[in-house]
């Protein structure tokens, strides 16, 4: 049977682990081609709070696609870094043909801090990856998509951050608001091709993003060193649906559903993936 | 994560779905969307006619096409005549339905009908047809299915049909775009008052959809007031320039498969959203 996104391909930035390695591996599930990039390396200012992704990982995700029987090309890039990012993607193009969906994903989460104590430095770096990261995103891969003609989806990673406010996370709660604004502009600039941009904005997500010490104190500051039980029951009264956080294929589900045909009339739209978190 | 379908494939394999509204248009196309990914139906519909309604609704005869399809396809469908302003008719045949095939799991609340008039001009029936049926009748939809769906203890997917209309203000329809307004309200509602069953409620916001409620002279004429007797082609660009993308509108299987998506199991951590597929009207 014919996958949902068969023959086309697909470029996930920050697809060495987490969200990302598992849009490569449930679009490549449904017959999709995977262009591949992620920094693979610590950033200085998120070190603190939990590791990078390595290159091991990023080897990882092509493992998991190629058991799949899809091509994939993966390349380290770094999303702050247009030039670096566009050969990434050029090359990706030259190798399996086309682009068809574009998978913003990358991110940072530092956090912590009132907006008025954030450091310029974590300010910056929340502010180049997560938003200007994405437009990179966007600006190398709209020239391949409006190209070929043949319309596409752009599927940018938003947060319920982005829908709603959130104390100690001024860096990051701005930037993913900032690419619901990058959204809307794409969408509209982009419906004469027939390309669609929509963002899709999860609740926690059970990734090293959130299960790591640092984060889980963040939710628990009484307890000196909180456990991943103890910080869910915490995360649980977040969300309306009787559950602590989303697993990485729930929103790779929304992913699929964006970049299918089954979406070919959705544009400019956030869609939550949340377990009731913003409406609660 | 779909160990809750045994056997069978389809994305909503041995699933019931209950669909108001079903003898045509976006509703018959739901009820062979989710037949074809494996789920049986309980399909309701007036199957007559509204006296403030301008344009032919669905009959016995379209019902009765429907039970066709759906069984062509090899599932079960209990299809009955009922108005979703009559509760107790209503839920007589959901009980009904779910008696014969076992269980509800999802529910698509999707009859509604279409009339204009400005908003001071508006005649009492017209208004209150108007909220009878696009608003309390979604309610009573909605209150119909819930026990059956608390009682399962298996959680479930209620879908409301609202309109791209919520999404910006629109002339000549104030009762339409205030009962679709309402019908956000009330999906906020539920979803937060049956998200501790993992019942999860959700509403579709489409921009036209290119069914019998559009494709009549009555509605072609309110974008082409100049012509006595538009045809689809006359008011094709008048419809196009409400929508980003370059359509004039969608087609009833494009909402079905966003249905689809919010009722199978891929959707299992998303409530309370109200989904545009509205081919960017709401962003226009």
């Amino acid at each position: 049977m014919a996958g949902r996104v068969q023959g086309k391909v697909a470029f996930i930035t920050g697809a060495a682990r987490g969200q990302g390695r598992s849009h490569a591996v449930r679009l490549a599930e449904e017959g999709a081609d995977i262009i591949a990039v992620d920094i693979a390396e610590d950033i200085d200012s998120v070190r603190r709070f939990y590791p990078g992704a390595t290159e091991a990982d990023l080897d990882e995700t092509v493992k998991e696609v190629e058991a799949l029987d899809r091509r994939i090309v993966a390349a380290k890039a770094d999303v702050r870094d247009y030039d670096g990012l566009k050969a990434a993607l050029d090359d990706g193009v030259a190798q399996l043909g086309h682009v068809d969906i574009v998978s913003a994903n990358a991110a940072i989460w530092i956090f912590g801090d009132l907006a008025h104590e954030v450091a310029e430095r974590d300010w910056q770096d929340v502010i180049d990856v997560n938003l200007t990261g994405v437009w990179h995103t966007a600006k190398a891969a709209i020239p391949h998509l409006i190209g070929q003609g043949t319309g596409g989806s752009i599927i940018i990673t938003s947060s319920t951050a982005g829908l709603k406010g959130t104390p100690y996370s001024a860096q990051y709660t701005t930037s993913k608001h900032a690419v619901i604004g990058l959204m809307r502009t794409l969408a509209l600039e982009l419906a004469p091709h027939s390309i669609r941009v929509n963002t899709v904005n999860p609740t926690g997500v059970d990734t090293i993003m959130i299960q790591n010490e640092t984060t889980w104190k963040l939710f628990l500051p009484d307890i000196e060193h909180p456990t991943r039980e103890q910080a869910a029951e915490v995360f649980a009264t977040t969300n309306a649906l009787p559950v602590p956080w989303v697993e990485p294929r729930d929103v790779s589900n929304a992913v699929l559903f964006l970049a299918s045909d089954e979406a070919r009339y959705i544009t400019g739209v956030t869609l939550p993936v949340d377990a009731g978190y913003t409406l609660k | 994560m779909a160990g809750r379908v045994a056997g069978g494939a389809g994305r909503v394999a041995g699933r019931v779905a209950f669909i108001t509204g079903a003898a045509r248009g976006q509703g018959r196309s739901h009820a062979v969307r989710l037949a074809e990914e494996g789920a049986d139906i309980i399909a309701v519909d007036l199957c007559g006619q509204v006296a403030s309604v301008r344009y032919p609704l669905a009959t016995s005869a379209d019902l009765a096409e429907t039970v066709r399809q759906v069984e062509a396809l090899d599932r079960r469908i209990i299809a009955a005549q009922a108005d979703v302003r009559d509760y107790a008719g209503l839920k007589q045949a959901l009980d009904e339905g779910v008696a014969q095939l076992g269980r509800l799991d999802i529910v698509s609340a999707n009859a509604g009908i279409l009339s204009h008039g400005l908003a001071a001009e508006l005649d009492e029936t017209t208004w209150q047809e108007m909220i009878d049926i696009n608003l309390t009748g979604v309610w009573h939809t909605a209150k119909a299915a819930i026990p059956h769906l608390i009682a399962s203890g298996r959680g479930g997917s209620i879908i409301l049909t609202s309109s791209g209309v919520t999404l910006k203000g629109t002339p000549n329809f104030a009762h339409y775009v205030s009962a679709k307004h309402g019908i956000v309200g009330l999906m906020r509602t539920l979803a937060l008052e049956l998200a501790r069953h993992s019942i999860r409620v959700n509403s579709l916001h489409p921009t036209s959809v290119f069914t019998g409620m559009l494709r009549n002279e009555e509605t072609l004429r309110l974008f082409r007031p100049d012509l006595r007797s538009p045809t689809v082609d006359d008011a094709r660009p008048a419809f196009q320039a409400t929508n980003a993308l370059p359509v004039p509108w969608v087609e009833p299987a494009d909402i079905s498969d966003a249905v689809l998506f919010l009722a199978s199991d891929e959707a299992r951590y998303i409530t309370g959203v109200p989904l545009p597929v509205d081919a960017g009207f709401g962003i226009k």
